[in-house]
């Protein structure tokens, strides 16, 4: 891996990361294109494994972004991946918190935070919707991710014991 | 913000500690450890409050709960709040994610890992649901926002349209229409 690489790959990451409203998931497509078929570094399959591994991982889902990177090009290639996604996130949002903070009874910035927020809310229940429906194969994958939802929200139930077992039952084969 | 139950002192290490026990207990995602943690844990946002800065956190590019972190820091702690959370959020889990991604490398073709990987995710996108019905219940109960958030929900989740095209047509009218009963 050329150095010359590692920097288009920063850069291009940089400028995906830039425009990605809502989270990173919408520019995904984008990653794919670049790394898979643009450039060849990575299959398919890999970046598939990446986003899937990321899910399962502890951490936020997004750092898929850093095991593609490290997929191309090592540590060199996660490092210039995940630089990429956080500078720019860190920078918008530092301006708007920021400008926003000097006055945050302003009529408008409540306005922006109560109109927004139940946009944000849909796009919770959307995001879960997706990932629902992308996880479970059978009625036995549905039925796991219905009670995990009855149990979290009439339980105090410490939610890792959830996972545990649903890492079990699937080993066991009964998801 | 309201005036709210907050602790005399949040300095860099709490922001450090908090966002590395959500990003290190995310499983599946982290919103519902960040919701867990800052809300009912630490009580370092109300219910309402962290609605309202998630919102935000979508709105501004990059990932929400880490835009989440920036401005948690910064509110308390500034520049240095900012990079402990930045470190506790992303720095931990970059090494883990990459272990995993070598563990992987030897371990993928056993079929009882793939089975206990499927069993994780089915648990998983259930903890995102549940998050996001808790937070649905906050809403008040009025037509408006429940459109809103029907709507947002109607063109991402079920017809899959891009999300910029969808925030762009419903955010500028969900503010507007917030904007009118604010003044």
């Amino acid at each position: 891996m050329e150095r010359a690489d590692i920097l288009a790959l920063f850069l291009h990451f940089l400028m995906l990361s830039s425009m990605a409203i809502g989270g990173t998931q919408t520019v995904m497509p984008d990653m794919y294109r670049f790394v898979v078929d643009a450039h060849q570094w990575i299959t398919g399959k890999q970046f598939a494994d990446a986003y899937a591994l990321a899910q399962a991982a502890p951490g936020p889902n997004v750092m898929y972004v850093t095991l593609v990177g490290w997929q191309v090009a090592g540590w060199m290639g996660a490092i210039a991946t995940t630089l990429a996604l956080v500078i720019p996130s860190t920078v918008f949002t530092l301006m708007f918190a920021r400008v926003s903070a000097r006055n945050p009874e302003a009529p408008l910035g409540r306005a922006i935070r109560r109109g927004l927020a139940p946009i944000a809310i849909g796009l919770t229940l959307a995001s879960a919707w997706i990932l629902v429906r992308s996880v479970n194969h059978d009625w036995r994958g549905y039925l796991a991710t219905v009670l995990t939802v009855v149990l979290v929200m009439r339980t105090g139930i410490n939610p890792l014991w959830l996972i545990l077992a649903g890492a079990l039952a699937g080993m066991a084969g009964l998801v | 913000m309201d005036k709210t139950v907050q602790p005399p002192k949040i300095g860099a290490l709490d922001i450090f500690l908090a966002f590395a026990q959500i990003s290190i207990s995310g499983f599946g995602g982290v919103l519902f450890w960040a919701r867990r943690v800052l809300v009912e844990q630490r009580r370092w946002l109300t219910d309402r409050e962290f609605v309202d800065l998630l919102a935000l956190g979508q709105l501004l590019p990059g990932p929400n709960v880490f835009n989440v972190a920036i401005m948690i820091g910064d509110r308390h702690a500034g520049l240095r709040g900012v990079f402990a959370a930045m470190a506790g959020f992303m720095g931990v889990p970059f090494l883990i994610v990459i272990g995993i991604g070598m563990l992987y490398e030897h371990y993928q073709a056993l079929p009882l890992v793939q089975r206990g990987l499927t069993g994780m995710s089915a648990v998983a996108v259930g903890l995102l649901l549940a998050n996001g019905i808790r937070m649905a219940m906050v809403l008040p109960r009025h037509w408006r926002p429940w459109l809103f958030g029907l709507l947002a929900f109607a063109g991402v989740g079920a017809l899959r349209w891009p999300l910029i095209g969808v925030l762009a047509v419903l955010a500028p009218i969900a503010v507007a229409a917030a904007w009118r009963k604010v003044r």
